[in-house]
């Protein structure tokens, strides 16, 4: 079953500061996930992989195109629809997390990862209890459960970011380098959890610079170059030497 | 009301045509009869005229009509703080000029006039103002609250309850009960057109977390008819309830803030309090009046001479606020507050037949430890 | 479900004229009228906000956001002629034209001010405990152990050290005074509290804290708000949606992320770049 299907996706940026010039940041993207897809977004630096995740969560408002997310409810395109029912999907069914952590300071880490949870309904100890369990399983020392993230170490931060995004178990879960300032040994833990702690219907999307990730962890491979697609390719068929990160 | 006014000892006819100032002498020609060659015999002419050159009642005719005028307003809205022209009084600012101006529009000569200054008839301040209304509005006077027709009362309200012929006149200090929150008049006069009392309960509440109970000795802030926010008057708490659903008409006057309000006969008169902190009156554990004997009266202590203990000496004592009373108590210690009416079912604060009944903190003698 | 429908809301200060829209606003550069001096300090602004939705207004200082605020806050100022039509969920009418005592009945009880001045907001010489029970006490509540626990509810909730409830505002500090306000705010569980400049006079170490109690009662609650800042990060961190706001007139609205990341109002662009 597909969960999502974009077509003919394009975004162009009026940049009025630089004088009114236009920036082209995707141009004519088209490809569908089917349900419990992993899908590898890759391609070098520049080639729109960010603002595809961007105009696919509304961060970015597509220029034109569908994207259309064929959730429980019915299907609703993403790029058009009310911002009202863009929120209410966020809150429940679309997950996203990018490379930075946007959160509030002095905040404790466990309190990061557990408030989606919290804004979900759950328990506020419920909520925590399993913020411990997946920042356990990312290897985040527990000393740093109650420090604030702000102070963590990039690949620290990192976990927390996963943490906080792999929590409320989304149905479509978007990841934008999520284990980029990880080392390799913290970089498996991160891989094995998101084999692991996603039931098999989470549909995710993530964008990747690390072939080795890419191999454990996708199913599908989309290759990114320039704002377009170039293609989409089972992992199998992937030849790791065009991702550059 | 029942009091004529005081201008009906002229021609009434003429009254309105010469401008309104007939007096209880005869000045209707408009001249005063007072040489003023020199001092001294401006002194002499009035000695020889007695009241001749006063009006009635001191005040001129147009300034009682506009005190009445008031205080019919005041009655109208009952709690409500009316203005009037308050006029200066051969008395200081706050020794009693709004009571006397009160007092004097409503006297008329066949009246008995009471005034009392804490309980007390034989004070300074009270007997000065009941001396200007003997000299000037040819009152009787009297000490005795239940022959009076009109008292006059500084802090407090008599023991004996009051009738439907009686009228009482508080004198007030400071008007608004809500500048104890906010001395901005302009901020409190919005806040009362809109029964806005907020901060006012903010200051019961304060009270209760500072002294476990509501705390306010005096001008304990009291609603009127379900609308206005009323500070009574100094009086004790003691005091308030005997307003509430009175026989009697209050008014209360305020010479330096010149505002007049009332509380007319039969009017609901509730203490602020809590669901769960009730207004209480004030508690005399085992203390009885030295000289009466009375547990049911306001007492307050009293140091005197202990003469048996040589010069010097000093012991405190607990006596009766209103003298009056006991006085009468003197000669018969089982006088009850009631004993001049002749009906069942006075409830009258404390210490009245039927109080104990819908109040049990209002009683004196069964005060234990309730409200802590 | 809608809790607050607005349009045509407008603020002016001065004498006005007709030409005084048409002479104002983000394409004029100005909000004051040339022919009559008014100022119009906010105009032709419309805007919804959902049951438990959070709505930020961003604009520099003089862009009409806080008397926008305390339009839809129903503060009154009398020398503001203002304009415009808001429906709220369970009122028939024009909010902006009730009486006074509904419009009493309404801040004692749905719609909640968070001033941007403490002094505005909290009466110094009572305890902090009592400034919070006004609320309750304007509202009718009168059991006292009723409010007072209320009170201290709030205050766990808001993160004030509940030993300091019978202490005088006066000597809280000023990330525990915003707190008092925000308690008050929620007092008698409003539907939309608004929040005008929410972290001003603060120290930055204490801003994140009070907005983080703030994001977390408010979700508890389930209670909308509007919040005004001219902070970015403030609007950032709290709204789901957001208005950008220049010389009176709403520039850009959207999702909060997509206005921060993908502005299109070249106002908003220089304001996202502008931020250090």
């Amino acid at each position: 079953m597909t969960v999502l299907s974009v077509d003919g996706l394009s975004k162009t940026f009026d940049m009025h500061v630089l004088g009114d010039t236009q920036v082209v940041g995707l141009e004519n993207v088209s490809f569908a996930v089917r349900e419990g897809e992993f899908l590898a977004v890759v391609g070098e630096s520049g080639s729109g992989k960010s603002s595809l995740l961007k105009c696919l969560y509304r961060t970015y408002d597509p220029s034109s195109g569908a994207v259309v997310y064929h959730g429980p409810d019915g299907d609703v395109d993403l790029a058009s629809c009310p911002d009202r029912t863009v929120i209410d999907l966020r809150g429940d069914a679309i997950g996203y997390t990018s490379q930075f952590l946007d959160e509030i300071p002095r905040v404790p880490a466990v309190d990061v990862v557990a408030r989606p949870l919290v804004e979900q309904g759950l328990d506020r100890e419920d909520a925590r209890g399993t913020a411990r369990e997946l920042l356990a399983a990312l290897s985040v020392p527990e000393a740093l459960w109650r420090a604030y993230p702000a102070t963590f170490s990039g690949g620290e931060r990192q976990r927390v970011n996963l943490a906080q995004a792999l929590a409320p178990q989304p149905e479509l879960l978007l990841l934008d380098e999520p284990t980029s300032a990880l080392d390799p040994e913290t970089r498996q833990a991160a891989i094995d959890l998101l084999s692991t702690s996603l039931g098999s219907e989470t549909t995710i999307i993530g964008v990747f610079h690390d072939a080795d990730v890419v191999e454990a962890v996708a199913d599908r491979v989309l290759v990114l170059e320039d704002g377009r697609l170039q293609r989409v390719v089972p992992v199998d068929d992937y030849d790791r030497e065009v991702v550059v990160g | 009301m029942t009091e004529q006014p005081a201008a009906d000892e002229g021609a009434p006819g003429e009254g309105t045509t010469d401008g309104g100032t007939p007096t209880a002498t005869d000045t209707a020609d408009g001249g005063t009869p007072v040489p003023t060659a020199s001092v001294d015999a401006a002194l002499a002419s009035l000695e020889d005229d007695g009241l001749r050159g006063y009006n009635y009642a001191y005040l001129d005719e147009h300034t009682k009509r506009e005190v009445r005028r008031a205080m019919l307003k005041a009655v109208a809205i009952p709690g409500h703080q009316v203005p009037y022209a308050s006029r200066p009084m051969p008395l200081a600012r706050g020794w009693g000029t709004g009571g006397i101006q009160a007092s004097l529009s409503l006297l008329g000569p066949g009246d008995t006039f009471k005034v009392i200054d804490q309980g007390a008839d034989g004070s300074v301040n009270a007997a000065n103002i009941r001396r200007l209304a003997d000299n000037t509005a040819d009152v009787t006077t009297t000490t005795d609250t239940t022959g009076a027709d009109l008292i006059q009362s500084r802090h407090r309200i008599p023991e004996e309850v009051l009738t439907d012929d009686q009228r009482l006149v508080l004198q007030v200090p400071i008007t608004d009960p809500l500048r104890n929150v906010d001395p901005s008049d302009a901020a409190n006069r919005r806040r009362h057109a809109h029964a806005n009392y907020g901060k006012m309960w903010v200051h019961l509440y304060e009270n209760v977390v500072e002294y476990g109970e509501i705390n306010i000795a005096a001008r304990y802030p009291t609603m009127v008819a379900g609308r206005y926010l009323m500070d009574p008057s100094p009086i004790p708490r003691w005091d308030v309830p005997k307003l509430d659903d009175a026989d009697h008409l209050t008014i209360l006057a305020a010479g330096r803030e010149a505002r007049i309000y009332a509380v007319p006969p039969h009017t609901a008169v509730e203490p602020l309090a809590f669901t769960d902190r009730e207004f209480t009156v004030e508690r005399f554990p085992d203390q009885a009046c030295h000289a009466c004997g009375s547990t049911d009266t306001y007492l307050v202590e009293v140091s005197e001479e202990a003469t048996d203990r040589g010069a010097d000496a000093f012991e405190t004592r607990y006596a009766c606020n209103d003298t009056s009373f006991c006085e009468k108590r003197r000669e018969h210690p089982e006088l009850s507050k009631d004993h001049h009416l002749d009906r069942e079912g006075v409830d009258w604060g404390p210490g009245t037949p039927d109080a104990a009944a819908d109040d049990d903190t209002g009683s004196a003698a069964d005060q234990g430890g309730t409200g802590q | 479900m809608t809790l607050l429908e607005a349009s045509g809301l407008a603020v002016r200060y001065g004498p006005g004229c007709p030409r005084c829209l048409e002479s104002t606003g983000d394409r004029e550069g100005t909000n004051q009228c040339p022919h009559c001096g008014s100022v119009v300090a906010c105009a032709d602004a419309d805007l919804s906000v959902e049951a438990g939705e959070v709505l930020g207004v961003v604009g520099e200082s003089g862009s009409g956001k806080s008397s926008l605020a305390e339009l839809l806050a129903l503060e009154r100022d009398d020398d503001a002629t203002t304009a415009g039509e808001v429906r709220y969920a369970g009122h028939d009418g024009n909010l902006l034209d009730v009486d006074y005592e509904t419009r009493h009945d309404l801040r004692t009880g749905e719609i909640a001010l968070v001033h941007q001045h403490i002094r505005d907001g909290l009466t110094l010489e009572f305890t902090g405990g009592g400034n919070v029970a006004e609320q309750l006490l304007s509202a009718g509540w009168r059991s006292y152990e009723d409010v007072r626990e209320r009170v201290r509810e709030l205050f766990e909730a808001t993160e004030i050290p509940v030993a300091r409830m019978d202490d005088p505002t006066s000597t809280y500090s000023g990330g525990m005074q915003r707190r008092v306000q925000i308690a008050r705010a929620l007092a008698t569980d409003p539907d939309l509290v608004v929040l005008d400049e929410p972290t001003a006079g603060l120290d930055v170490s204490v801003q994140a804290r009070v907005l983080d109690t703030f994001r977390r009662v408010q979700r508890e609650a389930g209670v909308a708000a509007i919040v005004v800042s001219h902070d970015l990060s403030v609007v950032r961190l709290l709204a789901d949606r957001t208005l950008v706001m220049r010389h009176g007139r709403v520039v850009e609205s959207g999702l909060t992320d997509r206005v921060m990341e993908d502005p299109h109002h070249e106002y908003t662009q220089t304001l996202i770049n502008s931020v250090i």
